[in-house]
């Protein structure tokens, strides 16, 4: 090994080094932005370091230099452009396009690196190129339905058809009984019927899961591409490539299990197919006990005079885009003396952590923002629970066993000492069951859209009390 | 005697996912976004894979090939880092003070509209956003 090979794989090593740091410095919103900055300095290394290679090969031809750079530069530009103007209630749409943009270019370097070796390939390298395009092509693909479905360019309701759950196995057998046939002797061209196949199957997997499973598909997704790109790294033979993979692999598995434990639902029930979806707006059937609703005035005096209000964000504030609302409502609360807290569930949002998001860029500050296990003891304490578009997180049924969500983490919101509930209907959470909340006598409902009701108990506060 | 590049290979990978259960299991769920965020921008790396397969395509198919990965690398990687640092930067410990408007049309403060409340209000407005 020359001494130029040594220095470029310790560049790698100090790379993959600053990634983990990076990773690390983000268990407290204080150093998190630092994370992100060492973990830049280091894949500015590994790039530089990669660059080097290119140069001291001198193996590239001119046409070489100028698709690479050319494609850099339009990736670059295009990457750039949508992460300064992206709104931040349409980040899990970037996401998901940044996992597909990672897949796709995973799968293409284990194509090329395939196609280029012909049939010399060794029977190690077909698994390992096998893995890295059926992943790659499953994300790639799953990715841009989920991005599809999350902008509302496809339809967000789980797209079923007859015979989908054949076409998936015959899909998966295309793709694992071609790459068996590959390993023993390669062919591009068979390789690329996996692709082909993979990608469909990226299609008919994502498409009959629902709008609300989506913080667990995009997850799933983030874990497929990391473990592609590591996949990738096997193929071609680069280290920083491996670890960073496992690293998100690691990272996305994480987050799929988080949120499929805070949604009560097995991630084989959500990929399978399950319980409806979070989107549909059920038709009345309210739940036994009778509902009592709220004028505007009446809310702003219950807040207004309150020591103490928890705000439970759902996905409904998050549908309406009515974060800031939220935040103006509750700055002149606190104004006037009152201790404003949020709560805010694990699946609160469109992908894990989105409410935190959303609420940080409408300048709430995040000691404010209390994650479950923090708050729920704090229930007991507040004199108002306002609940803003949640339903089945705030469900008490979840406490009792036989009901759709039985075991499923819930916030403690019935313990307040009285709950207002802003709601456009009395429509069904994901999991199709009645909400026991709404009857509880505490309980005052507030129905219309959640900007509009906000914007309403904000400027009757200020009319009436301030 | 040198290990097969197979098994070396396979060692890295499981010890990095290990690491990075570790490290991640560790953020608290407030960062959840940007850390999904972050993790798109660290596979980003496959900006270095994309690189490298320009160097040994020399025909049609690899140029497009090579072309068309550049490309999607590289918006993952500019995109990724800098979406995320954008979002991290809207993580304040107290609030901005040059919000413009609403805030300011509020104050002062009307404790006085509530009996009792001027203890919880200077807990409220003194130790509030600092604390936890």
């Amino acid at each position: 090994m020359s001494t130029f090979d040594w220095v470029i794989q310790l560049i790698y090593v100090l790379a993959a080094s600053c990634f983990v740091l990076g990773l690390h410095l983000m268990n407290t919103p204080a150093t998190a932005r630092r994370g992100n900055q060492v973990s830049t300095a280091g894949m500015t290394a590994a790039i530089a370091a990669t660059f080097a290679i290119v140069i001291h090969g001198n193996q590239i031809t001119a046409t070489g230099w100028v698709v690479m750079l050319a494609g850099a530069l339009v990736g670059g530009a295009a990457g750039l452009y949508s992460a300064r103007k992206v709104q931040m209630t349409a980040m899990p749409q970037l996401v998901s396009m940044f996992n597909a943009v990672g897949g796709g270019a995973a799968a293409l370097v284990g194509l090329h690196d395939y196609i280029r070796a012909g049939t010399s390939v060794s029977a190690t390298t077909s698994v390992t190129t096998l893995l890295d395009v059926i992943i790659g092509g499953v994300t790639f693909s799953g990715s841009l339905i989920a991005a599809g479905k999350l902008q509302g360019v496809i339809t967000s309701a789980p797209v079923a058809f007859p015979g989908a759950r054949l076409v998936n196995s015959v899909l998966a057998l295309i793709a694992v009984g071609f790459g068996a046939y590959l390993i023993a002797s390669p062919s591009a061209a068979l390789l690329t019927v996996v692709i082909v196949a993979s990608l469909i199957f990226g299609v008919s997997m994502v498409m009959p899961i629902g709008g609300a499973d989506m913080p667990v598909v995009i997850s799933l997704l983030n874990a497929f591409t990391g473990t592609a790109v590591a996949m990738a790294g096997f193929v071609i033979g680069n280290w920083a490539m491996i670890i960073a993979g496992a690293l998100v692999g690691a990272s996305g598995g994480i987050l799929t299990k988080l949120m499929a434990d805070a949604m009560n639902r097995s991630i084989r029930n959500i990929i399978v197919g399950g319980f409806g979806t979070g989107d549909a707006v059920a038709a009345v059937a309210g739940p036994g006990g009778s509902v009592h609703s709220i004028a505007a005035d009446d809310a702003a005096i219950q807040l207004a005079y309150a020591a103490k209000v928890i705000i439970v964000p759902g996905y409904g504030l998050a549908a309406a885009q009515a974060q800031h609302e939220v935040a103006t409502l509750a700055e002149i609360l606190e104004s006037r003396g009152v201790e404003v807290s949020y709560a805010i569930h694990p699946v609160a949002g469109r992908m894990p952590g989105h409410m935190n998001v959303l609420l940080a860029e409408a300048n709430v500050p995040y000691p404010q923002l209390k994650e479950m296990d923090e708050i729920n003891p704090e229930f007991a304490r507040a004199d108002v629970a306002l609940v803003i578009g949640a339903n089945d997180v705030t469900n008490p049924a979840a406490r009792r066993p036989g009901t759709a969500i039985s075991g499923m983490p819930i916030l403690n919101v019935d313990q307040a000492k009285s709950i207002i509930v802003i709601k456009r209907s009395m429509g069904h959470g994901y999991a199709g069951i009645d909400n026991e909340l709404y009857v509880n006598p505490k309980t005052s409902m507030y129905f219309a859209d959640a900007k509009k009701a906000l914007a309403e108990m904000a400027s009757a506060v200020k009319t009436l009390v301030g | 005697m040198p290990y097969p590049a197979l098994l070396v290979d396979i060692t890295i990978f499981v010890l990095s996912l290990w690491v990075g259960f570790e490290v991640i299991s560790k953020v608290p769920a407030t960062l959840h976004t940007p850390l999904m965020s972050a993790a798109n921008s660290i596979h980003g790396i496959v900006l270095a894979g994309a690189m490298l397969i320009a160097v040994t395509a020399n025909n049609a198919i690899g140029y497009v090939i090579a072309f068309l990965a550049a490309a999607l690398a590289a918006a993952n990687v500019v995109g990724g880092y800098a979406v995320t640092g954008r979002m991290l930067k809207m993580f304040r410990k107290r609030p901005a003070v040059a919000t413009a408007g609403e805030p300011a049309a509020v104050s002062p403060p009307a404790n006085a509209a509530k009996p009792g409340s001027s203890a919880v209000a200077a807990n409220g407005s003194g130790s509030k956003g600092r604390s936890a």
